[in-house]
């Protein structure tokens, strides 16, 4: 059940757009900075799979320029 | 932890959010997310915002502590301290809830025919005097002790050592750091003359790679690791875990390095053996600033009271520690440790690599071991071979774990065999501290009496009689408990406790003295990296609590010492500060000045001229430098640092046939020590309520253990049963177990053994020998 944290950075003038963008994946929370153009990204998925089908999503993003891991932590799965 | 798993979840997931902030915050430096770092406030609040370092560990980070109709509300990190640069952790963020318990001691509370009564403060502090001046014309001096921790403020230590040594006159002035950074500071003195680290934080910004030394830093010091991660983000640093157990520092490193308990004394004696024989060895630094030596070898455990050690250092050449590393080649270390050759072959090219800047970093993996001062030698060793200290980004790093571990116990100086300047044993010290503290030099006796646990064997002994214990928590963090609990309850001993719960420690207490803490009182703590910070009182205290420095000073005007405690109520911790810097007047350890210290987000010490020293020893950086040279070591005499021979050499009790696991322990994210704060933040106890054992998971299935069950952990000492945890948080190697120890219903030392090294005299809690059976 992987929890991840990345710092995600828009194109120049399109962070509004990449919040609206992120903003619409399920498993995915998004704080956005208020002064500078930079977003941190959490995802919260069931397991590696999903975790990467959605790390390809966030990828796939246009108005995103760079998605860079911060923290990584594979919790247990409930008994 | 079984039951909880949406609150572990929602816990992680901040943990995840504050490593990115954190990562931000170095990146783009005053950048804001308000929204999360505001969530929990008081809404319309107006807040009063002042600064204060955190509460717990010893990184030290500056926090603002928002206060409202004289109450802490809220806290946020300090965008201007250059510690974490306006963020936290968890815990810190959380840190005001700890003022605020239920169970608060707000009265003095008197053991009368076995039950507690409330007394009033100045009855307390009457009897306390009085029994401490009725067990020395009964017992002597040395029957009565003080116990302190690196949670004591500056002026409390102060405070404390000035009381006992300078005018009682008698060198039983102990605290809790002797169970987690003597073998540091032994290790700082054996190898360079001085205490504490050469570099600071700001190496981290430099350094290319970072090898932990048994530093689970994702979990212990979370600030600070996000700061590797951003530094890994940004410039591609490595960071190479190297430990005994695989944790979320091994999950988060470059590369994870296993090795067995007790073998890293091998390892490092290897990766110096690759350093010389593959020609990395930095020749005209080591000419010019360094000398070998050996000391004794096969010193024993400390297991049997009343031992004794004293090292006999004999100097070598360079030669003959070429000739005694034969003996660890990586293939030789290999069937020692379980670390391959290839991967001790990998870590020696980074040290040997001039082009890299190498950045060591531990903490309680290398100090509580019981060889703690030679593992500390050795890797001061790599880093002088290769010329790779006091540099930026060149910096062996020890790391503390409470908030003034540094400031107050190794500064101020509060274990039995230390003065504010210097030791007991000199005759200069002696007259320098006696000066400063108008007593007569002869009070100040010239031996030192008992390290920490040979002063808990006193008391069982019945060779101490009186014990005043502050701001720590003796009774859970002891290792072989049972038998210090049993002998603290024997009768004619008299212990007070000072602390702000309830504890086990309060439980043994005939006098349990309430404690105003942190920003309830104005004080000052100093950090891992020499920073030294203050705070003021920001709320009051509940009900009669009283600051520990105030209760030892009413203590002493008591006894009769009002000339030497002449501080008055409103300025007496100025005063203090001010007549303790008296101590530390020189270029090589000055400390700031008050108002300055008022004004900033902390200062580094030595500091000279306005200016903190951030890289000592090294003449561009440290006005302390006067040889002429790039570098001068000048804690030793002739100015130079020593490389230590130091063997390989067994833990004091290894599995066998009847105890055939090894039992390590240690702390979580979520709890600070013995939890005696932190199980008071609703949200850090939820996350973390109880202890648990965590088994190697294919250990697990050969025992038919699942998380959850019941797990019997026997040693020779005693026997515990605590809840499996398998495949989880941390992952043990086979053969092995780890425990955490915050939990005072399952008290793991109540297990441990109480070996330690001989030079340090810090405990090994990180191994012994245990049975593990599925109940």
């Amino acid at each position: 059940m992987p929890i991840k944290s990345y710092l995600a950075h828009p194109h120049d003038g399109k962070k509004e757009e990449l919040i609206n963008a992120m903003s619409q994946l399920s498993n995915c929370e998004v704080i956005p900075a208020e002064n500078k153009d930079l977003l941190i990204v959490v995802t919260d998925t069931d397991n590696k799979i999903e975790d990467e089908q959605l790390k390809e999503k966030i990828e796939a993003i246009d108005s995103l320029k760079l998605l860079a891991m911060v923290s990584g932590f594979d919790t247990p799965k409930s008994k | 932890m079984y039951t909880s798993l949406t609150n572990r979840r929602s816990f992680i997931k901040k943990m995840a959010v504050l490593s990115a902030m954190t990562a931000a915050a170095s990146m783009f430096p005053g950048i804001l997310f308000a929204e999360e770092q505001e969530k929990n406030l008081p809404k319309g609040g107006n807040l009063d915002w002042k600064k204060a370092p955190c509460r717990f560990c010893g990184v030290g980070c500056g926090v603002l502590v928002g206060v409202e109709n004289g109450k802490a509300v809220a806290v946020k990190g300090d965008p201007k301290s250059p510690v974490n640069k306006g963020l936290c952790c968890v815990k810190g963020y959380h840190a005001v809830m700890a003022l605020y318990g239920k169970d608060r001691l707000t009265k003095p509370l008197i053991k009368k025919n076995g039950r507690y009564v409330q007394t009033s403060m100045d009855e307390a502090l009457d009897l306390i005097a009085s029994k401490m001046k009725e067990t020395i014309k009964d017992h002597g001096k040395d029957a009565v002790s003080i116990y302190g921790s690196g949670q004591w403020t500056i002026p409390d230590g102060y405070a404390a050592s000035k009381l006992f040594k300078g005018c009682i006159g008698t060198n039983n002035v102990e605290a809790n750091a002797r169970l987690c950074m003597a073998s540091a500071v032994t290790g700082f003195l054996t190898s360079f003359g001085m205490d504490e680290p050469m570099g600071c934080y700001e190496d981290i910004d430099h350094a290319d790679v970072f090898v932990l030394w048994g530093n689970n830093m994702a979990e212990m010091h979370p600030v600070l690791f996000s700061r590797l991660l951003d530094q890994r983000l940004k410039r591609g640093v490595k960071i190479i875990d190297f430990a005994t157990r695989t944790t979320r520092t091994s999950m988060a490193a470059d590369k994870s390095i296993i090795f067995k308990p007790q073998t890293d004394l091998a390892v490092a004696n290897a990766i110096c053996y690759e350093i010389i024989k593959n020609g990395w060895v930095n020749k005209s630094f080591v000419e010019k600033h360094c000398n070998f030596s050996k000391g004794l070898t096969n010193m024993g455990y400390g297991l049997e009271d009343k031992y004794k050690f004293t090292d006999k250092p004999e100097k070598i050449d360079f030669e003959a520690y070429k000739t005694f590393l034969e003996d660890y080649t990586p293939e030789k270390v290999e069937q020692i440790s379980g670390v391959s050759a290839k991967d001790i072959k990998y870590m020696a090219a980074y040290y040997g690599d001039p082009n890299k800047k190498v950045m060591s970093l531990w903490c309680m993996g290398m100090n509580q071991h019981s060889r703690g001062t030679w593992i500390n030698n050795l890797v001061y060793n790599i880093h002088l071979l290769t010329g790779k200290i006091s540099t930026p980004g060149n910096s062996p790093f020890s790391l503390t774990g409470q908030p003034s571990a540094c400031g107050t116990v190794r500064e101020v100086g509060t274990l039995t065999h230390k003065l504010p300047h210097g030791v007991v044993m000199k005759k200069e010290h002696r007259e320098f501290a006696a000066k400063i503290w108008d007593v007569p030099v002869e009070n100040i006796p010239s031996k030192p009496t008992y390290h920490t646990v040979e002063m808990f064997r006193a008391l069982d002994r019945g060779d101490i009689r009186f014990m005043w214990i502050q701001v720590t928590n003796p009774m859970v963090t002891m290792p072989k408990l049972k038998r210090y609990r049993d002998g603290a309850k024997k009768e004619g001993r008299f212990i007070v406790v000072s602390d702000v719960y309830p504890t086990p420690t309060t439980d043994i207490a005939d006098v349990i003295l309430p404690s105003a803490m942190w920003i309830e009182r104005e004080g000052l703590f100093g950090n891992s990296e020499r920073r030294t910070q203050h705070f003021e009182k920001m709320v009051e205290a509940p009900g009669e609590s009283m600051s520990d420095t105030w209760q030892l000073i009413e203590v002493a005007k008591r006894m009769g010492f009002e000339k030497q405690f002449y501080y008055k109520k409103e300025t007496h911790i100025e005063e203090i500060y001010n007549e303790y810097r008296k101590h530390h007047d020189n270029k090589k350890h000055n400390m700031a000045p008050l108002e300055v210290l008022k004004s900033e987000p902390g200062v580094l010490w030595p500091y000279v001229d306005g200016k903190s020293t951030q890289w000592r020893f090294n003449a561009k950086y440290d006005p302390a430098c006067s040889n002429g040279e790039a570098f001068h070591f000048y804690g030793k005499p002739d100015g130079k640092a020593v490389i230590w021979q130091r063997p390989y050499e067994p833990a004091a009790e290894e599995p066998d046939e009847a105890y055939p696991y090894w039992l390590n322990t240690g702390r979580v994210v979520e709890h600070w020590h013995t939890g005696s704060m932190t199980r008071r933040i609703p949200v850090l106890h939820k996350a973390m309520p109880h202890a648990y054992v965590e088994l190697n998971p294919g250990d697990a299935e050969r025992l038919q253990i699942k998380t959850g069950d019941k797990v019997k952990l026997t040693t020779r000492r005693g026997e515990i049963v605590l809840p499996a945890s398998v495949n989880q948080r941390g992952v043990p190697a086979p053969m092995q177990v780890f425990v955490p120890f915050f939990d005072e219903n399952l008290l793991i030392n109540d297990i441990t053994l109480d070996s330690f090294c001989p030079i340090s005299k810090e405990p090994d809690y990180k191994k012994c020998a245990v049975n593990v059976e599925k109940v």
